[in-house]
């Protein structure tokens, strides 16, 4: 049986431009592309592939140097068009031009009788030459799992907490069958159990509340409820020497498709969102897209800053970029590069702000849908005011100490006070709450590479 | 606004790197952030938005938090002026008028002596002014006497900006607030300036027959040795020019001689209230400094000893600059105790202490001050046990 946990500490950040619950098809994006950066822990991407090579979806595109069997496949099939290499020919992206109907490699068919006979080893192997294995994340650290270990336990969050996220009822509706599979498959990965977390105040997909052979558990409170990684401090903490996976529920839906159907369908609805967005809606396409007809006359104003996933924890990718392997989610938000005069002490109601400071009247109407810019209000200072982090951290965690160990180097101090249990997701809110301004994500990031390399 | 803009950015570049006045960067820096918040926006990887608040802001709700006390202790400084020269019939301008005549000009001495430090550390260091000093510019004058002579506090401010912050790294980075620094350092290199008859401003006037500066704190002090009882003292104490002056709703309201700003309960609570409601200060401390005080002087009372022993505990409360102390010196975020529990017991200590000192030291009449410059000192080790005690859990939880 599942658990309910109340989580009170955080903040839910209520931005305008909600995505409207009504899925669009339009014409697909001519191209498609896959980052190596959107990998965490992809030591060293080695092409297999050249310009002018032609792909199908779940070819292989290139691998990690080290782990060799872990590879990166194409979501449609086309040509190669661009293999872009950065500083040190570093490997950037690889672009492919879509062909107008998707052909898939074709993987072994099973029926679900069958599955259940396979052992994991077999599972493994088919999910590794599909190219889902990298939707398989393991904390700690928050990098592509390790083919060779046995996590204790899988945790998948059904429900996202993030500034404009992306409804999941909508965004997996009718997948309950291969959402089954997909966990009937994990079940055969852990030595541990599958944990679906969902939110408790929302209506569950069936999708979720359905599942057969899952703890399903029910969290309930403010944003960060919905990050994995909140979820697993509080049903199960990572401890030093452990290894959880998680993965998201779109992977485990892939993976029932892959054995169900046989192919690696890369197909997703993503949910394009902002305050610039004249239409936010649901657009069906596939991983890696290219966002620009999209956006295409669908933006109020020019100045805008376009991210792949959402504003607490995306990238900005500018106008013609494409969208990141693991994001559902395009957030349009206004560019905030203006000087307001004396802004540091004018009022605004507008102005959103989980404190109460003078000026900032936002917390009186806690309901109302804002407008938020990416201007930093502010400059980069020292650490001053205290206890803030906690009130938006819903886990046993110091965050000031953790981040000033990090910034000291001192990894016994950093494993100490808990590193092993965040990732940047987990803290984001710390760094939109900072007083300072930090950039804590990029920090704890740091701190959770040098535990790594040394 | 455009124009001023203009100007900025037309001199922006002579201040930039390989500009004529490169070295005065963060001055300039300092003054054009006060001017325009910057345009400067989040990088293309991590959290895209920012809260709307920043230092600045955060500094100025706890500098409005003290406007009561500020404009009380005016007003106070006046009356008691007044008072004291045998002319109780002064209107509230007149009370004003001498009151601001006396504070104006060490509320800009403390701001000239401290900003100006701290832009010259900012361009010789290459850091950033920090806004750390709005605040505590403003709480020196508060914790001064009115008759402090100005060179005093410049050389008072100039040694807690300097020793008490910049030798540590600037804002942020020091262990003893610094306002109390300053005030420490008067009170231990002029003595004579910062005790006895300094607390009512006298000026050229005469003052009055039966007039004598003794505080509150003093004459508890002086019961213990010779056993009257401390509230029938504080009560008749006074008379003929300032009748009633220590009884206990005065002593609450702060029509008493004292130091500029700390004589007040009643603007310091007013302060707190808005401390609190913003967010800005911390209740926990406030509330465990008053705690720990009130239950102090009750296990005082229960032991009993001398008179001053067995003041009734809610007076140790309203005398000398505990409340001032509790809300504004105790709560400093940076010297304070960093951690939620720990912020129990560092305000429940200062206030223990504070009673302790006033009562068993009598070199140190006013406790408060040492109290929370020991706290400041012991608030790290504090921190270490709340720390450990986390760090320890989560060993525990990995060994079962």
């Amino acid at each position: 049986m599942g658990k309910f946990i109340r989580l009170k500490k955080g903040f839910t950040i209520n931005l305008q431009g909600k995505a409207a619950p009504k899925v669009v098809e339009i014409d697909q994006p001519e191209t498609f592309v896959i980052k190596p950066t959107d990998f965490q822990g992809l030591y060293m991407p080695k092409p297999v592939v050249n310009v002018g090579d032609t792909v199908k979806a779940g070819s292989p595109l290139f691998h990690d140097k080290k782990h060799e069997n872990v590879i990166y496949t194409s979501p449609v099939s086309g040509e190669i068009v661009e293999v872009k290499r950065g500083e040190k020919r570093k490997l950037l992206e690889i672009k492919i031009l879509a062909d107008k109907k998707v052909e898939h490699e074709a993987f072994k068919k099973f029926t679900v009788s069958e599955i259940s006979n396979l052992s994991s080893a077999d599972l493994k192997n088919q999910i590794l030459k599909s190219g889902l294995w990298p939707t398989f994340i393991q904390r700690p650290f928050g990098i592509v799992a390790d083919p060779a270990a046995t996590p204790k336990a899988i945790h998948i969050s059904a429900f996202d907490t993030h500034p404009l996220a992306p409804d999941y009822n909508i965004l997996f509706k009718g997948q309950d069958q291969f959402f089954q599979v997909g966990v009937d498959i994990l079940k055969k990965l852990t030595s541990g159990s599958v944990h679906v977390n969902t939110h408790s105040t929302s209506e569950i997909s069936t999708v979720f509340s359905q599942v057969k052979g899952a703890e399903v558990n029910k969290f309930s409170g403010p944003h960060p409820a919905g990050c994995v990684g909140v979820q697993i401090h509080n049903l199960d903490p990572i401890n030093k020497g452990d290894v959880v996976w998680t993965i998201n529920p779109l992977g485990v839906i892939q993976i029932g498709k892959l054995f169900l159907n046989g192919i690696y369908d890369a197909s997703r609805v993503v949910a394009l969102t902002g305050s610039e967005v004249k239409n936010p809606q649901y657009y069906k396409t596939y991983t890696g897209a290219s966002i620009k007809k999209f956006l295409e006359n669908n933006l109020t104003n020019d100045h805008v800053r376009v991210i792949s996933g959402n504003p607490l924890t995306g990238t900005a990718i500018g106008k013609d970029g494409h969208l990141g392997f693991f994001d559902q989610q395009i957030s349009v938000l206004p560019e905030g590069d203006y000087a307001e005069f004396i802004g540091w002490i004018t009022p605004g109601e507008r102005k959103l702000s989980f404190h109460r400071a003078v000026g900032l009247f936002s917390f009186l109407s806690p309901g109302k849908e804002r407008v938020v810019d990416t201007n930093t209000h502010g400059e980069p200072r020292s650490f001053v005011q205290t206890g803030i982090f906690e009130q938006v951290t819903p886990m046993d965690i110091l965050p000031t100490y953790l981040l000033k160990s990090i910034l000291a180097e001192d990894i016994d101090e950093m494993e100490a006070l808990g590193i092993y249990e965040v990732i940047e997701e987990d803290l984001a809110l710390c760094e939109f709450v900072d007083v300072s301004k930090h950039k804590v994500q990029e920090i704890l990031r740091e701190g959770l590479d040098l535990i790594q390399h040394s | 606004m455009n124009f001023i803009k203009h100007q900025i950015e037309k001199i922006k570049p002579h201040f930039e790197k390989g500009g004529k006045w490169e070295k005065h960067y963060y001055s300039f820096e300092a003054l054009e952030t006060f001017l325009f918040a910057p345009a400067t926006t989040n990088d293309a990887k991590g959290s895209q938005i920012r809260d709307a608040i920043d230092l600045k802001r955060l500094m100025m709700t706890v500098i409005i938090a003290m406007l009561p006390c500020l404009i009380f202790g005016i007003w106070n400084v006046g009356h008691q002026h007044f008072l004291a020269i045998g002319q109780a019939g002064a209107t509230l301008g007149e009370k004003f008028w001498v009151g601001a005549l006396q504070v104006v000009p060490i509320v800009v001495i403390s701001y000239g002596v401290g900003l100006g430090i701290e832009f010259v550390f900012a361009t010789f260091r290459r850091h950033p002014v920090n806004e750390g000093f709005l605040v505590t510019g403003m709480l020196i004058p508060l914790v001064m006497p009115p008759d402090i002579p100005l060179w005093q506090v410049a050389v008072a401010t100039a040694f807690a900006v300097i020793i008490g912050k910049e030798a540590f790294g600037g804002t942020g980075m020091n262990v003893l607030n610094v306002a109390l620094t300053a005030r420490a350092f008067l009170y231990f290199a002029y003595p004579t300036n910062i005790s006895g008859s300094v607390w009512t401003y006298l000026g050229d006037g005469q003052a009055v027959a039966g007039y004598s500066g003794a505080t509150p704190l003093s004459i508890a002090a002086d019961a213990a040795t010779t056993g009257e009882n401390v509230v029938s003292s504080l009560n008749s104490f006074g008379a003929g020019w300032n009748d009633g002056v220590f009884t206990l709703s005065n002593l609450f309201m702060g029509l008493r001689p004292g130091s500029i700003g700390e004589t007040s309960t009643l603007m310091c609570l007013i302060g707190a209230f808005i401390l609190i409601a913003t967010g800005t200060g911390s209740w926990k401390i406030i509330f465990s400094v008053f705690g720990g005080a009130y239950a102090m002087g009750l296990l005082l009372n229960l032991i009993g000893g001398n008179a001053f022993v067995e003041m009734p505990a809610h007076y140790h409360l309203v005398i000398g600059g505990l409340a001032f102390g509790a809300v504004f010196m105790a709560t400093d975020p940076v010297t304070a105790s960093q951690t939620e529990t720990g912020k129990w017991i560092y305000g429940a200590l200062i206030g223990v202490f504070t009673v302790l000192i006033r009562v068993f030291n009598p070199a140190y009449p006013e406790g408060i001050m040492l109290a929370i410059l020991l706290m400041n000192v012991f608030a790290p080790l504090i921190d270490y046990f709340v720390v450990s005690a986390n760090k320890k859990r989560r060993l525990q939880r990995a060994t079962v």
